[in-house]
């Protein structure tokens, strides 16, 4: 079942079985491991980035396409829920049209991309996509009245999934709506981790990673390369956006700094390179220790100062305020001790 | 009444001022083994890569069981019969040996497109590929990543894609060069078998005479991207354009 599940695609390291089982368990249980409103954005937060990490996976890691694109799709998904949720009024029909037409947008932009870009050589696709994405960041700045602009749009969302909507108490922790939007976003990305985790382990996902090491080869044995890379760029565009639509239900809100920006791209490339590429458990990974990074970082920073308060220049090395450079500074170290990431490293080791 | 398989007619590139394949017209029969040869820079690469479209041609065409193939894409050319194995080795470097044959074998058996079955659960295509790779004698090595392999190993493995995609045209582009005496026969002798199938072709480009001599129907002699002889190897090894343009030189190296 299990094996099933993960499509044979074992974690072939004891450490990493522990860890990615450790996450699971986490996510599957945060509500009533950490309660707290805090808490339970991060945990949504980890399942959104491990899914929006794993679709650039397939892209970057299986595929070798870098992209710079991706969060643009994410805000496709995003801004069509948003935009369904705002001129259909609250419902779960806004929700479901908005993320299918998210989705569908994505699709046939990746696909218009793939058509003018994928048959030329592969530097020329990283730059159509930054091309496109900034053209689209624009847009939706300068669209105001469409899409809010910079400050972006709040919306409805129908009242079952918002802590309103109240039914009960289990363990001490109060069952409300936000509970079950939690779970919404948490078994969508369980399934659809599940599904990438399925295509690439598929013959289609061997013939991706046969075009990685050598498309000339692969086109040389009978695989059209730019139907395949075409496809991948589209199914990795469709499901960055499906998480881009879980994201604008979760969060009520979407706006370019949370979805669109080129921020968010950075922070996925460096997610997808610190866990460990073409891995697919390298976006499990690099996902969650990032985002609880960027969320406790400061936090353990401020321990740290207080601790240290009596000694020279260590209070002052772990001030809060510091955070981003210490972020910045495990990336480098990460990144330069793992090459392979951190998957990679486990993988390899033992 | 031995049907012709695959044809080239004028067929001719021109990398700027250089002509490296020039006006070539030349048939191939099933249940033929055709031997091209020519010194280094005759263009017999060149030629295998107009036939098998890596380089598109300025002018001439190629006809594939009586298919106009020249505008085709070469996975297109794959997917029709043509089969070709590399002379720079040119394989999946990070993939295992068992990987490298089961990409060819799912391609041949049309399994790429499936999304949602994993690799594994196509039996039949592992098998087939396990099979292939008994055949070259590497299923020893089924596991070990390709890029750790020694130079005849990969070799070896180049053939058995070929093997393994059985197209209905099979191209060697020196197949035994850089391999060691005691691992060429084991490539000779796989093409000694594939010659047994009368009903597809094999074109092999070889320098070693004694390997044409034992193994080709017909040699083709190129000369600055021209054809310059073809006919039985007897014929055309004793030809004074062949003792002039090739031999000499082969046997000066020898
Ligand atoms: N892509 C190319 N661009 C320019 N010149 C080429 C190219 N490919 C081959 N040539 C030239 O064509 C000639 C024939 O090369 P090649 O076919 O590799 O010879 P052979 O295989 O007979 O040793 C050589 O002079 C080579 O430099
Ligand atoms: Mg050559």
């Amino acid at each position: 079942m299990v094996r099933f599940l993960l499509s044979g695609d074992a974690p072939r390291s004891r450490i990493l079985a522990v860890l990615l089982a450790l996450v699971l368990v986490g996510l599957a249980f945060a509500p009533f491991i950490f309660p707290g409103v805090r808490a339970l954005h991060t945990a949504a937060t980890i399942c959104i980035f491990i899914l929006l990490v794993a679709s650039y996976d397939l892209l970057l890691g299986y595929t070798g396409i870098v992209s710079f694109a991706h969060t643009m799709f994410f805000g496709l998904g995003a801004y069509g829920v948003a935009l369904a949720s705002v001129h259909m009024g609250r419902g779960w029909d806004a929700l479901a049209v908005g993320t299918l037409a998210g989705a569908l947008a994505a699709t046939v932009l990746a696909w218009l991309i793939g058509l003018f870009s994928l048959r030329v050589r592969a530097i020329f696709f990283a730059m159509i996509t930054l091309a496109v994405a900034s053209a689209v960041a624009v847009l939706v700045s300068q669209l105001y009245q469409l899409t809010g602009g910079e400050d972006g749009l709040t919306y409805q969302i129908p009242r079952e999934l918002t802590p309103a909507f109240r039914f009960g108490e289990l363990f001490g922790v109060r069952l409300n709506g936000r509970l079950l939007n939690y779970y919404l976003v948490f078994f969508t990305c369980l399934a659809l981790f599940l599904l990438l985790l399925r295509i690439v382990n598929s013959p289609f996902g061997r013939v991706l990673q046969a075009i990685r090491e050598n498309d000339f080869r692969a086109e040389a044995i009978g695989y059209r390369v730019v139907v395949y890379r075409t496809a991948a760029t589209c199914m990795s565009a469709a499901i960055a956006a499906l998480a881009g639509s879980l994201y604008a239900i979760w969060l009520r809100y979407v706006g370019p700094d949370t979805t669109l920006s080129f921020e968010i791209m950075i922070d996925v490339l460096l997610m997808v390179v610190i866990g460990g590429m073409g891995t697919m458990y390298g976006a499990v990974i690099g996902a969650t220790i990032f985002v609880l990074a960027q969320n406790y970082l400061q936090n353990l920073m401020g321990l740290a100062a207080e601790a240290t308060a009596g000694l020279p220049l260590i209070p002052d090395l772990v001030d809060p305020n510091r955070w981003l450079m210490w972020l910045g500074v495990l990336f480098v170290l990460s990144v330069y001790f793992f090459p392979t990431g951190i998957v990679g490293r486990l993988r390899a080791g033992r | 009444m031995t049907q012709t398989l695959l044809e080239t007619t004028d067929l001719t590139v021109r990398f700027g001022g250089h002509v490296a394949v020039d006006r070539v017209t030349c048939s191939f029969r099933a249940g033929e083994l055709t031997a091209i040869v020519g010194p280094n820079g005759a263009g017999k690469t060149t030629y295998f890569n107009l036939i098998s479209g890596q380089i598109g041609a300025t002018a001439g065409r190629v006809t594939l069981k009586g298919q106009d193939i020249t505008r085709l894409s070469v996975s297109r050319r794959c997917r029709l019969g043509l089969g070709r194995a590399f002379q720079l080795t040119n394989l999946f470097p990070e993939l295992s040996v068992f990987e490298n044959v089961r990409l060819v074998m799912q391609t041949r058996m049309g399994r790429g497109l499936n999304l949602l079955s994993t690799a594994e659960s196509h039996a039949d295509v592992s098998h087939a590929a396990l099979a292939v790779l008994e055949r070259v004698r590497l299923d020893r090595l089924r596991d070990q990543k390709v890029s750790e392999l020694s130079h005849g190993n990969q070799r070896k493995l180049e053939v058995a894609m070929l093997i393994a995609l059985e197209p209905d045209v099979y191209m060697f582009d020196e197949p035994t060069a850089g391999m060691s005496v005691d691992e060429a026969p084991v490539v000779l002798d796989l093409i000694t078998e594939l010659k047994q199938d009368r009903s597809r072709t094999i074109l092999l480009v070889e320098h070693k005479m004694d390997v044409i001599r034992t193994l080709a129907d017909r040699i083709i002699v190129l000369h600055n991207g021209a054809l310059v002889a073809d006919g039985p190897p007897a014929e055309v090894m004793a030809s004074d354009v062949v003792q002039e343009a090739y031999m000499g030189k082969e046997i000066e190296d020898v």
